[in-house]
């Protein structure tokens, strides 16, 4: 395949940036804790990793920012984070029209390819465990919304895993994907939350766990879906050439997808990098529902199109020691649904070897992110 | 007792939701070039005509995917429901989001018809065999 040139440029837009720092906040369910306290620590978190100092930042970049959604689906707007932290900002963007959660990130590299910023702080903060609670329910922030696509559900009973139910029905009866298949990705992100102390299910689960669980809506059960959670996830995305840069920690961005679509997006970053499928270490791919993970590993072509049950089924070539090692940290099943940001941030801690008792064997080169579904998705592909 | 709750009816969807009173799947269709758009849009995907307007839909379509939801998300409407995307047999790709009533047994494939259900103003479209 060839590299996409790149419009007015010599070089690609991922060379002029590289990830510095990372950082996270406690995450857990129901912290009952300030959600600009969980931003501030993983600001602070991620700055101190990178070696910065809050007058070092120029610009921030998050998803969604400050806007009115769904309960705690966003803790900290753009301007809070000014403001918290002090900081004095040349550049700095965030909205929920982004193309998927890492299109925070996106933003940032392109901001410091143009020049408009040097060292970039990009979070991602949620508290809906705490604000679900807090709003009656998870059943009434649905009856709440005003999103017109849950309108057209409301008559018949709809929730948002109607929909993943739907994907998946239609998946196994498309491929010959059976339940036990789909178990696995469940089972295996479980047993990679339990080596990790900052993951929110830890207890070991089984095949039979998975097949017994209460189901939601036919095929799909409660632990096919992501947990909402607390926490907060900062990054800070730098210019490479910064001073500042330790190049010895930093982790490249290879290549990123920013197109609206599963398919359209990883082909996208394919189309970025003369690596391949076949280059990737570890892969850190959107899990909201089992499906959407199954959607990612056969557009990103890690998996062959239909052939992802039979690829995952005993789950030995997904887990850390096998072949394709999936959702390293658990995931958003079992680590809680950081949005696409915990997932990036296990991506950084595999490459950097930091996973511990999770650790990848070899210490992982090429780590692949994944973010959002349908025509809301990002991915970036990561490198030591 | 199931009660539907009564979706938000506007000027673009108003259509949809009361065609049932007359019996009528009533689905927008571009009257320059006959693509048929749901959800209903004020100008047409594939030749950006502006002429929408809403038309009877022979109402026969099939299963494209269902599912038995077993979560209440609404204080009136206690599971299960069998909820199901069902493609028109209209046009490839034509699905709506709806309930599947009055069989024992959904398949994907499966040939359905639509029928109506009250729900305050609205008339909600449901299909069974």
């Amino acid at each position: 395949m060839t590299v996409r040139p790149v419009i007015g440029h010599t070089v690609k837009a991922e060379s002029a940036a590289v990830i510095t720092g990372f950082g996270s906040s406690e995450i857990g369910r129901r912290l009952g804790r300030d959600p600009l306290l969980l931003t501030a620590d993983a600001a602070l978190a991620a700055l101190a990793d990178a070696g910065l100092r809050p007058g070092d930042i120029d610009g921030v970049s998050t998803y969604p920012g400050a806007l009115w959604s769904t309960p705690g689906i966003t803790g900290a707007g753009v301007d809070d984070v000014r403001a918290l932290l002090g900081l004095r900002l040349r550049w700095h963007t965030g909205g929920g029209e982004l193309p998927g959660q890492l299109g925070s990130i996106v933003n940032a590299v392109l901001a410091i390819a143009a020049g408009l910023a040097t060292h970039v702080l990009c979070f991602r903060t949620v508290w809906e465990s705490t604000a679900q609670e807090r709003a009656g329910g998870r059943s009434s922030v649905v009856a709440r919304s005003g999103r017109e696509s849950l309108q057209w559900g409301k008559p018949y009973g709809a929730g948002y895993p109607t929909y993943g139910a739907l994907a998946m029905q239609r998946y196994m009866s498309e491929t010959g994907a059976t339940r036990e298949q789909f178990a696995q990705l469940a089972v295996v992100s479980r047993a990679n939350a339990a080596a990790n102390a900052a993951a929110v299910y830890r207890e070991p689960m089984t095949v039979d766990d998975y097949l017994e669980a209460r189901m939601i809506s036919d095929p799909l059960c409660m632990l096919d879906c992501d947990v909402p959670v607390d926490g907060a996830v900062a990054v800070v995305v730098s210019d490479a050439a910064a001073a500042a840069v330790d190049r010895t920690r930093a982790i490249r961005i290879e290549s990123m997808g920013s197109a609206s679509g599963f398919d359209e997006s990883a082909d996208m970053l394919w189309s970025r990098t003369e690596l391949t499928p076949s280059d990737v270490d570890v892969a850190e791919i959107y899990d909201g529902f089992t499906i959407l993970a199954v959607r990612w590993l056969e557009a990103l072509r890690l998996t062959s199109r239909g052939e992802t049950g039979p690829f995952i089924e005993g789950g030995k070539r997904i887990a850390l020691d096998g072949e394709l090692p999936v959702s390293t940290g658990g995931g958003q099943l079992s680590g809680g649904r950081l949005h696409g940001y915990g997932a990036l941030l296990e991506a950084c801690i595999q490459l950097r070897g930091l996973g511990g008792a999770r650790q990848v064997p070899g210490t992982p080169g090429v780590a692949v992110v994944s973010s959002g579904a349908e025509s809301f998705t990002s991915c970036l592909l990561l490198t030591r | 007792m199931t009660e539907r709750p009564t979706p938000a009816i506007s000027e673009r969807t108003a259509a949809f939701w009361t065609g049932g009173a007359n019996g009528e799947l009533l689905i927008a269709r571009c009257q320059a070039c006959g693509w048929w758009l749901h959800p209903p849009l004020p100008v047409c995907r594939r030749c950006h005509g502006r002429d929408i307007r809403p038309e009877a839909a022979s109402g026969h379509g099939t299963v494209w995917s269902f599912t038995i939801n077993r979560y209440q998300w609404s204080p009136s409407m206690p599971p299960p429901q069998v909820i199901a995307e069902v493609e028109l047999a209209e046009q490839p790709g034509l699905r709506l989001l709806t309930s599947v009533v009055g069989c024992d047994e959904v398949t994907i494939g499966m040939p359905v018809r639509v029928r109506f259900e009250q729900a305050g103003d609205a008339w909600i479209p449901v299909f069974g065999p």
